[in-house]
Formats: structure tokens, C-alpha cells, sequence
């Protein structure tokens, strides 16, 4: 890691460290009467740990300029590495949580493991740390070989990745000690908020960068993705992040919006979170990774476009379908479900254009655990925009909201989207960046994608059922003209399928955590081969001039 | 169209103006009118804000991440109207600094329950829900009642979300850790200015049972026990449909 730094950069990082510390230490003291306190501790270890590993390679010898001719891929083969590692925590606690609505007693009398503090470490867990580092590290291997360019410098893919997690753990750390914004996948704090808003300033920067280096006339499709889903997620975090704190010593702040408009802000940045972060970010993962394991160019360049700027465009308006039957105006629940509706076309335009990529290469999808990861995050992408619009129409919604099904409409696209193209890419990348000739164990790679889709059937199925049910019951009148069951009832009703889902979840973390092994192995024990030359920019001169 | 693109792709930043320019759109047109169209939110003229306590107890709600698995909004449907009560109004949440709608029910609606249960009933349900209701898969609050309530930067919170635009008079911010106090503690002489400042109606008593601690139990249960019940608008029989103007 600092071995290919040049000593500037070093020099550089050092300095940036040393400012981290500093900035733990203030926080750490002005907020010693307050829970900002821990979290100013655990800036300030960040901080010195930094300091410690620069320091300790600072001596290294300085790589030479013949690093300018290949692509920069350590900071990749991090990220890699720690979304794996967030996925297993975010799921593991997902599925802790799952079992926890069946068997609520296990929570120690502790205040800490009680479903609503744990909740978000499971959905930020997931989102950001999982999705999250897979996007930034995918993000730095796309945008080098769609440019062919390397990035531009050995330091700040380090600073965005170092201090993404960092934001990460400051909100997981946060939730456990009841530190909360109560704003669904927006809960981390005012400081951590301003935090992320500078890493994210950064990331943005280094990827236009990346792209001013490139040797292509044209930005590759992929980027597109990436680029809408750096901008939006920008735009998403700071609005809706908007507060005043009660003090500079204190953790605790207050949302400038409130109630009707709090609630438009908040699910206009939700349900665009789901836009642009998961839905845009892995859009351009898929765009990428599908053709190059699938051997297939892209199948039309019309319905990438078509694609791109109607899910740019459509997926804003949209978030108010959160809000059918509620005090939100009623012309914005129209304008939601309308777009909402609206949005599928673009939506399929571009799980079409994935599968017909596949024409002629299905072999291959029968063959290739890897590529078939990427087939059925297509299929699911398709499936749960469906799903999406379908409960975005007003009646249905009537029905469905507040109920489980929400819930697995979630799930059909992280497990079987989301999850599925990180598969699909780690698998595609681990023996490229590592330069294995294969994975440790392709069998493996096998038993994980059965595992994850019967985790996914399985979990998914449960909570249709109870959520319809649920919906069913809430709204069911006997005879006499009174409601027939009590909430009570439903709860009892649901019993069985929480017990189903929780096996679910846990059929899909297991497969998660045998790919991590799978990973593991082929990095520790698979020999290299030396063939380092066919993964390097095609042409002549190097990729980065002197004078970076 | 297609040629054109052809020409953009070419240049990351005209491909980020458009981005910023195509995504903007739906958010300025369905947040921004939400501030300036006046019935979006309904006049309430008899509405209060959270006493101290009240907020000190709805900071222990959002702490415990209460809102994961019960929402605070009973939507226009019949089956809602008649096992939660009338449904909400956008200015019942006005001075919700978050709202706390809610997206899932796990746990039933509390947009209405103030008043519905008896303190004891609240306190001994988040001592241990199975105690009331054996069914129950809410996780057990046992430490809410052995944890004293910190009541000195009350006065912080409540000038913080003065600037936000709730109407805290200075005397209300002043006062606000003493109110806190008071509210809980019916005999001391601290609990006069809490009727005077906040209303006669204002729950003056002893949530948890026992007088002699402020705890975060009594705080979470003076705040369950005025949801709902900070304006009477949503029953009125006119006003829950019409707009102030």
C-alpha cells in the first residue's frame, strides 16, 4: 500500500492522517460529557492507525516510473476484500435480527441488541458497506480499463476508500450507542454527514480525473452509471442531511425539514438512494462485467441511452409513492405513481439489453457459475423493478404498505440483484487482480450461487406470504361490520413465516460466507501465473506521464 | 437524439451538467411547492408543542429506533380510520423535527395511542411487553426505568428547534430542564410553571410510578401518552377536512 506511493504522497498522507487525528482528538475532547466523545476516540485510532502504517513504510523505496505503464489496482483488491468482509457483518446481523422477530427474548436485557438499534447496522451494513466499497472498488477498476488510463495519483483512491469506511464505521459504531438521526438509511450523524460529504467531493473528483487521462474518445456506458450515481447520491445526502446540531460538543442535531415536507425530503432521498446507489452504481457494474465474462458486446447502444436517461430521469419523482393515503398532498402521490409506472420502461430497456447481451453465449451461462451470478442479478433486476412499479400503484399500495411484503420486494433486489452482481464481479475480478489462473475452487463458486438463490426463493416467498396476508388481515370486516382480527392476530399469523425467512437468510449468508473462504483461499494458495501483460493498457506509451 | 449523445458521451463534464440537470427536475417540482402552497398544511391554531419531557421522550424513541417497526400515520382508509382513529393530519406533525411516519408495521400505528393505555400499562409494556401482551415480539425497555433521565441540555434542544421555527418562548427554554422535572414530579414546586407555560391539560404526574426519580421511562411514556393529542383538529367534524386557507 505505501510501497506505491511516491515519497510526496507519502508526505502528503502523513499530513492528512495527522489532520484526522487531530480532528478525532477535538471531538474526542469537546465531546467528553457526550456519546461524540467514543466517536471522537475512534477518529482519533483512525487517525494513528494511518499514521502507523505510513510511517512504517515510509522508508520503502520509491517505485519506479515504469509503474506509469500498467493500472493501479491495490486500493481495488481492498475493496474487494472489505465489502466482503461488511457483507458478512450486515447479513449476519440481518439474519441476528430476522430470528430476533421470532424469538424476542434473546436480546440480553442489553440496550444495544434490541431490534431498532440493530436494524440500521444491518441496513447500513449492507447498503454502504457492502454495496458501497463493491461500487468504489469496481468503480476504480472500470473507470481505468474503460479509459484506458490509470488513475491519476496512488494516494486518493486510498484517502476515498480509507475514508468511506471510516464514515461506516462511525454510523454502525453510532446506532449501537443509540446515536441516530431516525432517518431511514440516513440515521449516522451531523459530523459524519459532513464527513462523508468530503470523501464523496474527493471520489467525484478523482473519477473526472480518471476520465480527463482517458485514451478513449468515447465514455463508456458504465461510467455513465457510476457518474449519476456519484452526482445524485451527492445531491440525496446533503439535502436531506440538512441539520442543526444542538451543539458543536453534542451528537445530537435536529432536521431543518419537518413533518409533510421532512417526509417528501426523507423518501425522496430513500427511494433515490434505492435509484441511484443501487440501482445506477450496479447498473454500471453490470454493463461492464456481463459482456466482458460473457465475451459479448453490449447488445444496443440505442437502449443503453434510452435506458440510462429514463432511469436518470423517471427515478427522481418517484419516492412519493412511499407516501400513498398519508397527509403528502395527493397530487404528489399522483405524480409518484405515475412515474413510478412510467419507469419500467426504462427500467427493462436496460435489464433487456443485459440478457440480450447473452444471446449466443448461453453455454457459457450454463457453464460459468460466475456469469450466471450476473444472468440472475438481470433476471432480478427485472423482476423487482416490476414489482416495484406494481406496488407503486395506489390501490395495491393501499394493501401492501406497512405490511412485509415492502419487505420482500426489498430483498428480491438486494439478494437477488444487488448481491448477485457483486458475486458476478468479485468472482470475475479476485483471479484477475490477484493474477491467478482460476479460483481457488470453481465448485465452490457453484455451491455459493445454489446457496444464494434457494437463500433468496426461500426468504423471498416467506415474506409474500406474510405480507399479504398481513395486508389482508388488517383490512378484513366480519359479518357484524367490525374489523375481524385484532393486530395481535396478525402478529401470531406471522410466526411461521419469520422462522422461514430467518432460514432463508441464513442459507444466503452461508453462501456469502463460503465465497469469502473461496476468496481467501484462492489469494493464500493459488500460484500466480506471470502473464501480467494481458491486463495492460493496449498501447504503446505509458499510461500516465511523468508529472502526475 | 442518438447523434447527439454521441457527441455528449465524449465530455465528462457536459455528461455531469446533464445528469445534475435531467435528476433535478422531479425533486424541485414535488418538494418545492410543499413550502409555498399554504394547504399543504392545515391551520391548527389550538396546537402545543412537546414539553420538555415529551421531546426528551421522543429522543429516547428515535434513539431506540422505535420507527423501524411502528409508524405515527394512520392513512385514508376506512379499516385504518377504525382501528386507529381519525387519520392524520400534516400539521399534527408540524413541529416534527424528523417526522417519524414510519414505513413498516411491525408493531401496530402509534399516531393516536396517547391516552389510550394507562401509564402503568406503558411502563409495564416496555418493562416487558410478554408481561401485557404475550404475543408480543417487541424486544423488553428494562432499562429504561433503572436509567436516570438527562434532563440539563434540554434548554440546547429546545433553542435549537426554536431557530428551526417551533414557537418555544424564551421562558419555555429557560426553563426547560426544571419543566422537565416538574412534569414528573407532581408535589414539587416545580410543576406550577409547567401548566403555566405549556397548558392546563398538560399531563402533570409521575409516568413510571415512582416520584421520586426523573428516568427515561417516565419520559418515553409522557411522550407515547400525548401522541396524537397535541391538537384536537383531526376529530373535529369540519375542520379534519378542511384547509385553514
Amino acid at each position: 500500500m505505501v510501497s506505491t506511493m511516491t515519497i510526496r504522497e507519502r508526505q502528503i498522507a502523513l499530513s492528512l492522517s495527522v489532520l484526522v487525528a487531530l480532528w478525532g482528538l477535538a471531538m474526542a475532547v469537546a465531546g467528553r460529557h457526550d456519546l461524540m466523545g467514543v466517536h471522537g476516540f475512534i477518529v482519533l485510532l483512525a487517525g494513528l492507525a494511518a499514521i502507523l502504517v505510513i510511517a512504517n513504510g515510509y522508508y520503502a523505496p520509491e517505485p519506479g516510473p515504469e509503474r506509469l505503464s500498467s493500472y493501479y489496482d491495490e486500493p481495488i483488491k481492498a475493496g474487494l476484500v472489505v465489502s466482503l468482509f461488511w457483507g458478512l457483518i450486515g447479513m449476519g446481523v440481518g439474519d441476528w435480527v430476522a430470528w430476533l422477530l421470532a424469538f424476542p427474548e434473546m436480546t440480553f436485557d442489553a440496550s444495544w441488541a434490541t431490534f431498532g438499534r440493530l436494524r440500521p447496522i444491518h441496513t447500513t451494513g449492507i447498503i454502504f458497506g457492502f454495496g458501497g466499497n463493491a461500487l468504489i472498488a469496481t468503480s476504480f477498476h472500470v473507470m481505468q480499463r474503460t479509459s484506458r488510463a490509470r488513475l491519476p495519483d496512488q494516494l486518493t483512491p486510498w484517502f476515498v476508500l480509507a475514508g468511506y469506511n471510516l464514515f461506516c464505521v462511525l454510523a454502525v459504531t453510532g446506532y449501537l450507542m443509540g446515536i441516530t438521526q431516525s432517518k431511514e438509511y440516513a440515521e449516522a450523524e451531523w459530523y459524519a454527514d459532513i464527513w462523508l460529504v468530503i470523501v464523496w467531493v474527493v471520489y467525484f473528483v478523482l473519477y473526472m480525473r480518471t476520465l480527463a487521462r482517458r485514451r478513449e474518445p468515447h465514455i463508456y456506458v458504465a461510467n455513465w452509471y457510476y457518474l449519476a450515481f456519484i452526482l445524485v447520491v451527492a445531491m440525496l445526502h446533503i439535502v436531506n442531511n440538512l441539520a442543526l446540531p444542538i451543539s458543536l460538543a453534542s451528537a445530537k442535531s435536529y432536521t431543518i425539514f419537518s413533518g409533510v415536507q421532512d417526509a417528501m425530503v426523507q423518501w425522496w432521498y430513500g427511494h433515490n438512494a434505492v435509484a441511484f446507489f443501487l440501482t445506477s452504481g450496479f447498473l454500471g457494474m453490470l454493463y461492464y462485467y456481463l459482456p466482458k465474462r460473457a465475451e459479448r458486446p453490449i447488445y444496443s447502444y440505442r437502449m443503453s441511452i434510452i435506458g440510462f436517461w429514463g432511469i436518470t430521469f423517471f427515478y427522481v419523482w418517484v419516492g412519493s409513492h412511499h407516501l400513498h393515503y398519508t397527509a403528502l398532498p395527493q397530487w404528489v402521490q399522483t405524480l409518484g405513481m405515475t412515474f413510478s409506472v412510467m419507469l419500467l420502461i426504462p427500467s427493462w430497456i436496460a435489464a433487456a439489453n443485459a440478457l440480450l447481451t447473452l444471446n449466443g453465449a448461453w453455454h457459457k451461462v450454463r457453464d460459468d457459475a460466475t456469469l450466471r451470478f450476473m444472468m440472475v442479478a438481470a433476471v432480478f433486476y427485472g423482476l423487482s423493478t416490476f414489482e416495484g412499479s406494481f406496488l407503486a400503484i395506489r390501490p395495491v399500495n393501499s394493501l401492501s404498505h406497512f405490511t412485509d411484503w415492502t419487505i420482500a420486494h426489498v430483498h428480491a433486489g438486494t439478494l437477488g440483484w444487488n448481491s448477485m452482481i457483486i458475486f458476478g464481479a468479485l468472482y470475475t475480478l479476485v483471479p484477475q487482480l490477484w493474477k491467478r489462473a482460476r479460483m481457488y475452487s470453481p465448485a465452490l463458486v457453484e455451491v455459493h450461487f445454489w446457496l444464494a438463490i434457494a437463500g433468496t426463493f426461500v426468504y423471498v416467498f416467506a415474506m409474500w406470504n406474510s405480507g399479504i396476508i398481513q395486508g389482508l388481515m388488517w383490512r378484513t370486516y366480519n359479518e357484524s361490520g367490525t374489523l375481524a382480527y385484532s393486530f395481535v392476530d396478525s402478529l401470531i399469523a406471522m410466526h411461521p413465516y419469520y422462522i422461514a425467512r430467518a432460514f432463508g437468510g441464513a442459507l444466503f449468508l452461508t453462501g456469502t460466507a463460503v465465497g469469502a473462504y473461496n476468496v481467501w483461499k484462492t489469494i493464500r494458495t493459488v500460484p500466480a501465473t506471470h502473464d501480467a501483460r494481458a491486463d495492460l493498457p493496449q498501447t504503446g506509451k505509458p499510461v500516465l506521464e511523468a508529472g502526475e | 437524439m442518438f447523434k447527439t449523445h454521441y457527441r455528449l458521451e465524449r465530455y465528462s463534464i457536459g455528461l455531469t451538467l446533464a445528469i445534475i440537470l435531467v435528476a433535478s427536475i422531479g425533486g424541485i417540482v414535488e418538494i418545492a411547492p410543499l413550502f409555498t402552497i399554504h394547504e399543504t398544511v392545515e391551520k391548527a391554531p389550538d396546537m402545543r408543542v412537546y414539553t420538555p419531557l415529551e421531546l426528551a421522550g421522543r429522543n429516547i424513541y428515535m434513539r431506540e429506533g422505535c420507527y423501524a417497526c411502528h409508524s405515527q400515520m394512520i392513512r385514508t382508509l376506512r379499516d385504518e380510520v377504525e382501528r386507529y382513529g381519525p387519520y392524520s393530519l400534516a400539521v399534527e406533525s408540524q413541529y416534527d423535527h424528523p417526522m417519524l411516519w414510519g414505513s413498516k408495521r411491525t408493531g401496530p400505528d402509534l399516531a393516536r395511542v396517547g391516552g389510550k393505555y394507562s401509564d402503568q400499562w406503558q411502563a409495564e409494556h416496555l418493562n416487558n411487553p410478554r408481561d401485557v401482551v404475550p404475543e408480543s415480539i417487541m424486544p423488553a425497555y428494562t432499562f429504561l426505568r433503572e436509567t436516570p433521565l438527562d434532563i440539563n441540555d434540554l434548554s440546547e434542544h429546545l433553542a435549537t428547534l426554536k431557530k428551526l421555527g417551533v414557537p418555544y418562548t424564551d421562558e419555555m427554554i429557560a426553563n426547560a430542564a426544571s419543566d422537565a422535572y416538574g412534569q414528573a414530579t407532581p408535589d414539587s414546586e416545580r410543576a406550577d410553571g409547567v401548566a403555566t407555560r405549556y397548558g392546563d391539560a398538560t399531563h402533570i404526574r409521575s409516568f413510571d410510578g415512582n416520584p421520586a426519580t426523573v428516568t427515561e421511562m417516565d419520559a418515553l411514556v409522557a411522550y407515547l401518552q400525548i401522541l396524537g393529542r397535541l391538537t384536537d383538529v383531526a376529530h373535529g367534524t369540519d375542520t379534519a377536512t378542511g384547509a385553514g386557507g
